[in-house]
């Protein structure tokens, strides 16, 4: 086995995602099946081979960089007009520090 | 008034000659759009105010004399992960079922500068997350070549739009195969950029190092010069090219003498089905239009699914825990802490595929097991990327299937996640190397389901790929 039900739920925590025991049973049986297949990697040899994290990596790293001028952000109205719980201008949200 | 699917040149002719006026076509392609929907799903919602007085501009600008664009008049549907300003785009996701985005993304301004008509919003896999279109929160969408079976994904609803004829050309978004495995499920042509080509300005962030925006159209020519108005650099998105954009319409000659194709040997072992015989055949007629075909290699292959799903997970793992209940519309009303409301809002609004891959996204990324699946997983990245530029060494362009099969029916993969992220393989390889790749119409199976070539070509030679497919498209009859 790849993955099992307590690691499913440490890496919810870690995700910050509440499962239902369904779920948690549910993924832990489709990770377990998907890891088995990322498993195929282990027989593929990289060494010397650089990770590839983006694409164009031939580009001048300066191409695409704009004027370093000031512009206007989106404006405070503009950015909590979709919160669900705006208030004074900033995004209100319910207590932080747990007693 | 009754108008018949039309081209961007038709759409053109029949404004500049007075056949009809923009806004005629627009209300029309409306109404035929709206009653058409009870069929497919394909829109989640239409745009008809925002529709009409650009089609106003379109016929004041014809009035005065003046250019009204390429894309005057033309109807245009955008995948509900690209942001248009208040217009609600909710990604296909209970999350943002009222979001209003305060901003256009880029490809959308440009098609409005263009003259192009927002018609709406289209249908998807929630975030972009699926090969089916069945993941979307407010419903999957329907194929309309064959109702009872799905449209592909995740940009299935532009697909489906373009196909029934709702909208003369659409945008889709692209990380593993979503606009390419659509459009070859439904029958119309579907475009993969290079990677930088089209500003993400606006799409909403699944796997950044993949994702991409490109048309989806029911000609090569119509694809061509959607991505012309589209494409190009834009200083709101960092990783946008600064590479020129060619008139790519005005390149498609026919002519394709000469050119060397590839065939891909780890593709062609399992072209034993009706899918295969299609492309095989597509082959023969590139040949009789002159093309030298040979069979290359590209021996990463079979490492690509695991790469692509390691890589394309972790990313999304991180740009979706921006959705934590504090900006963005729905927030779990049950929840007495900061940390319980975002566990509960996560938990509640995000759908089953979305919650697997966050997890799988932050399994790999975990202590632990980062060297062993994220860092290895870019490494066979750069062994696929490589592959394919040795392949160009020999040759301007791959030919390969789209999807090992053509359209299924809806339900019969969902139990199996692993086997939809199987079916991607063909889809895979071109986005993680971050080439351009199309699927192109090439026939029909006896059940009279479409199937998509794919054509694939170096870094930035969508000029190749599209004279290609064009010449393919040719030789079909519709």
């Amino acid at each position: 086995m790849k993955i099992t039900e307590k690691e499913v739920r440490h890496v919810a925590d870690l995700a910050n995602l509440k499962l239902t025991e369904a779920e948690v049973a549910r993924f832990q049986a489709d990770l377990d099946g998907i890891l088995q297949h990322m498993d195929r990697l282990n027989e593929i040899d990289t060494s010397g081979v650089e990770p590839m994290a983006q694409v164009l990596l031939g580009a001048d790293p300066g191409a695409t960089l704009r004027a370093d001028e000031a512009v206007l952000p989106l404006g405070n109205l503009a950015a909590l007009a979709n919160a669900p719980q705006p208030g004074g201008g900033y995004f209100k949200v319910p207590q932080v520090i747990e007693r | 008034m009754k108008i018949p699917p039309l081209t961007i040149d038709g759409v053109r002719e029949g404004l500049l000659s007075r056949q009809f006026s923009a806004t005629e076509l627009a209300g029309e392609a409306l109404r035929f759009a709206e009653g058409e929907n009870a069929t497919t799903g394909a829109y989640l919602h239409f745009s008809p105010e925002r529709a009409l007085a650009a089609a106003r501009q379109v016929d004041d600008k014809i009035a005065r004399g003046e250019e009204p664009g390429p894309l005057a008049g033309v109807t245009v549907a955008v995948k509900d992960v690209i942001v248009t300003k208040g217009i609600r785009t909710t990604c296909g996701s209970k999350l943002l079922a009222h979001f209003i985005p305060p901003y256009d993304a880029t490809a959308v301004e440009r098609i409005e500068q263009a003259g192009g008509i927002l018609m709406g919003k289209t249908n998807c896999d929630e975030f972009a997350m699926g090969s089916s279109n069945e993941n979307s929160a407010f419903g999957p969408v329907r194929n309309p070549v064959a109702t009872d079976r799905v449209p592909g994904g995740s940009s299935g609803g532009s697909a489906a739009a373009v196909a029934q004829g709702t909208a003369v050309v659409a945008l889709g978004s692209d990380t593993g195969g979503s606009i390419r495995q659509p459009a070859s499920f439904c029958g119309v042509v579907g475009v993969t950029p290079t990677y930088g080509r089209v500003s993400r300005y606006g799409l909403t962030a699944f796997a950044s190092s993949l994702d991409h925006i490109g048309p989806l159209a029911r000609s090569v020519k119509d694809s061509a010069t959607l991505l012309g108005v589209i494409a190009g650099h834009d200083p709101r998105d960092a990783t946008s090219a600064a590479a020129p954009v060619p008139d790519y319409a005005a390149e498609l000659t026919g002519d394709v003498k000469g050119l060397k194709l590839g065939l891909p040997r780890e593709y062609l072992k399992d072209l034993t089905s009706e899918t295969g015989r299609l492309i095989l055949k597509g082959v023969d007629t590139l040949k009789s239009l002159g093309c030298e075909v040979r069979e290359i290699s590209l021996p990463a292959t079979d490492y690509a699914i695991a790469s692509y799903y390691i890589i394309a997970t972790a990313e999304a793992s991180s740009n979706l825990a921006r959705y934590d209940g504090v900006r963005y519309t729905f927030r779990s009303g049950s929840s007495e802490t900061l940390s319980d409301m975002y566990r509960n809002t996560r938990g509640e609004a995000f759908g089953a595929e979305c919650k697997r891959r966050i997890m799988l996204g932050t399994y790999v990324l975990s202590a632990g097991y980062y060297d062993a699946y994220y860092l290895k997983a870019q490494k066979v990245r750069g062994l696929i990327a490589r592959d394919f530029a040795n392949a160009f060494q020999q040759v301007d362009a791959i030919v390969a299937p789209v999807s090992p099969f053509p359209a299924f029916k809806l339900g019969e993969k969902v139990d199996d996640p692993l086997a939809m992220y199987l079916s991607d393989i063909f889809t895979i390889t071109g986005s993680l190397a971050g080439i351009p790749c199309m699927s192109v119409p090439c026939g029909k199976t006896a059940e009279g389901l479409p199937v998509g070539m794919q054509i694939l070509t170096r870094h930035f030679d969508e000029s190749t790929m599209f004279r290609l497919a064009d010449a393919f498209e040719r030789t079909q009859t519709r």
